[in-house]
């Protein structure tokens, strides 16, 4: 024993409960969690909301490693997944728009997954019930929520309903996708497209640089008179800093601007002028205005939206609400641990602790924390692209995942190759999530 | 190294055994070391990749234990395995080997 130093509890963590508990027969890996002791024994009902990357992989681990036992419901709204990852391509002219979009059919087919398309109107804590608005109502023992965020448009004066109809955010990847690339392809060679950065956090923090950056390609290649101002209301680029601000530099010189510390707090839908906190103005012929997030409507009517009325505080082990019990929530809608990055790649990760967690709930055992870890890729061209990645590991003292000292980090420049991996690292997540 | 993944899942079920005398006694479930799922992402699920990132299962548990422990000393260079490699002790790379080595 001493041999391996055993921190006994990081060693569970590691391993899982139910490596703890398993036999000395058993090899990791050699089955699923069977959590349930005899066939047909089911451990429980789940239901989880939000069919995004957090609450769809959420819904196939817990499948997955109940070996079926626990009984998901996956409520829905949209019929089908569009994933914002890979979307800033579209823009950019580098990626068909249907490539985006996946059916849900594999969650039902491989893993029996009940998938209910509708919306939440309610959820009542105490008696542990979902309400819909058009399949009903649904009992749990445990929920899954994995909601997104929406937008706090009243961060900028004047972008209400009429302004949103013409300005666009495409930050949550769909029709405003091919809306917004469609007034990139009608803009006129010599005009301007205005992107702004609400100051973080928000969803996907190298997001705003990637899609500068292939709308720069874009103008580069088909109208090199245009240009592209970024107005950020954080101090600098907040993701991968050096790496993008050197490809601006060498590729986009003359064509890209990035303005630090800009503010966008009103708009003027007429003139397509907007305004900073200092007093400053801005036009461009096309405008994409990101405004202040928060965790989605529907965290709030479950009641869990406890941190600066904004997002959701959790246990770090279980990934339950820390203001409503049988509550898991996952994704962009959660306070964030130290320098854990609003992502898909973070979500699906989620999804995986709260669905390990709550086999070990069900299954009558303690849940452990496991290891998580984040990869971000962002194309700046064509081809090449860069990344930031890190590994996050529960620190028992502060409860909160840290990353793990001296893991992680970004690329040493853009590449070709890890351009590659960061269309193989679309296909599979949407794999993994997704089917 | 399997001696050693083999000894430490030894040592983890005595210690649960003493603490849950209980569910000691249960039919013991099959071991899932859940964070091999941090590699899905990319790697696919139970590392079936079928892409520009090399898949993990079914490959020889010595190579991918090798391999995880060259990115996470330096000595094989990479993009990002030796990043992400530094967030893993040597007995969780033991377990992420052994478990894909099995996956078939």
């Amino acid at each position: 024993m001493s041999r391996f130093n055993p921190d006994r509890r990081r060693l569970l963590h590691a391993l899982g409960a139910s490596a703890a508990l398993a036999g000395a027969a058993g090899i990791p890996g050699s089955s699923f969690a069977a959590a349930a002791g005899k066939p047909g024994k089911k451990l429980g009902r789940v239901v989880v909301i939000g069919a995004g990357f957090g609450g769809a992989t959420a819904a196939k681990y817990l499948r997955k490693w109940s070996n079926g036992a626990i009984e998901v419901t996956l409520i829905e709204r949209n019929k089908q997944f569009i994933s914002c990852p890979a979307s800033n391509e579209v823009l950019g002219g580098n990626r068909a728009y249907d490539s985006l979009v996946h059916s849900y059919d594999g969650l039902r087919k491989n893993w029996g997954i009940r998938l209910v398309h509708a919306s939440v109107t309610g959820i009542d804590a105490d008696r542990r019930r979902v309400r819909t608005d058009s399949a009903g109502d649904f009992e749990y023992d445990r929920l899954v929520l994995s909601p997104g965020f929406d937008f706090i448009y009243s961060g900028i004066e004047g972008y209400d309903a009429k302004a949103q109809e013409t300005i666009l955010h495409a930050w949550k990847a769909g029709p405003q996708t091919l809306a917004l690339r469609k007034q990139l392809e009608d803009l006129p060679d010599g005009g301007t497209y205005v992107l702004s950065v609400p100051k973080a956090p928000y969803r996907c923090p190298p997001g705003p640089y990637e899609r500068a950056s292939q709308i720069a390609w874009y103008f580069k290649t088909h109208k090199p008179r245009s240009k592209v101002i970024v107005l950020d209301a954080n101090d600098k680029v907040i993701s991968k800093e050096k790496l993008f601000l050197g490809v601006w530099e060498s590729d986009y010189k003359g064509i890209l601007e990035y303005r630090p510390g800009w503010n966008v707090v009103a708009v003027d839908a007429v003139t397509n002028i907007v305004t900073s906190e200092l007093g400053d103005k801005e036009r461009g012929e096309v405008l994409n205005l990101l405004p202040p997030q928060r965790a989605a409507d529907i965290a709030r009517v479950a009641g869990v939206v406890n941190v600066n009325d904004r997002w959701a505080d959790v246990d770090w082990i279980s990934l339950e609400s820390t203001a409503v019990k049988n509550i898991h929530i996952l994704g962009d809608a959660l306070q964030a641990a130290p320098l854990m990055p609003k992502s898909g790649h973070m979500a699906n990760q989620h999804g995986k602790a709260a669905a390990a967690a709550i086999v070990e709930i069900l299954s009558g055992r303690e849940p452990q924390p496991t290891l998580m870890a984040n990869t971000c890729y962002s194309l700046v061209d064509d081809k090449r692209a860069i990344h930031v990645d890190s590994v996050h590991r529960y620190n028992p003292e502060k409860k909160v995942p840290l990353v793990v000292e001296g893991s992680g980090g970004v690329s040493k420049e853009a590449s070709v190759e890890e351009g590659l991996y960061t269309r193989a690292w679309a296909t599979s997540i949407w794999k993994d999530s997704l089917s | 190294m399997q001696k050693l993944s083999l000894a430490l899942v030894g040592t983890l079920t005595a210690l649960a055994a003493l603490a849950e005398p209980n569910l000691a006694a249960a039919p013991a479930p099959a071991l899932t070391p859940y964070f091999a799922a941090n590699c899905a992402n990319c790697h696919g699920t139970d590392g079936k990749a079928a892409s520009a990132i090399p898949p993990l299962a079914g490959r020889d548990r010595a190579y991918l234990e090798q391999s995880m422990q060259a990115f996470k000393t330096g000595a094989r260079p990479a993009t990002i395995m030796h990043q992400l490699a530094k967030g893993y002790t040597d007995e969780e790379i033991a377990v992420l080997a052994e478990y894909f080595a099995k996956q078939k």
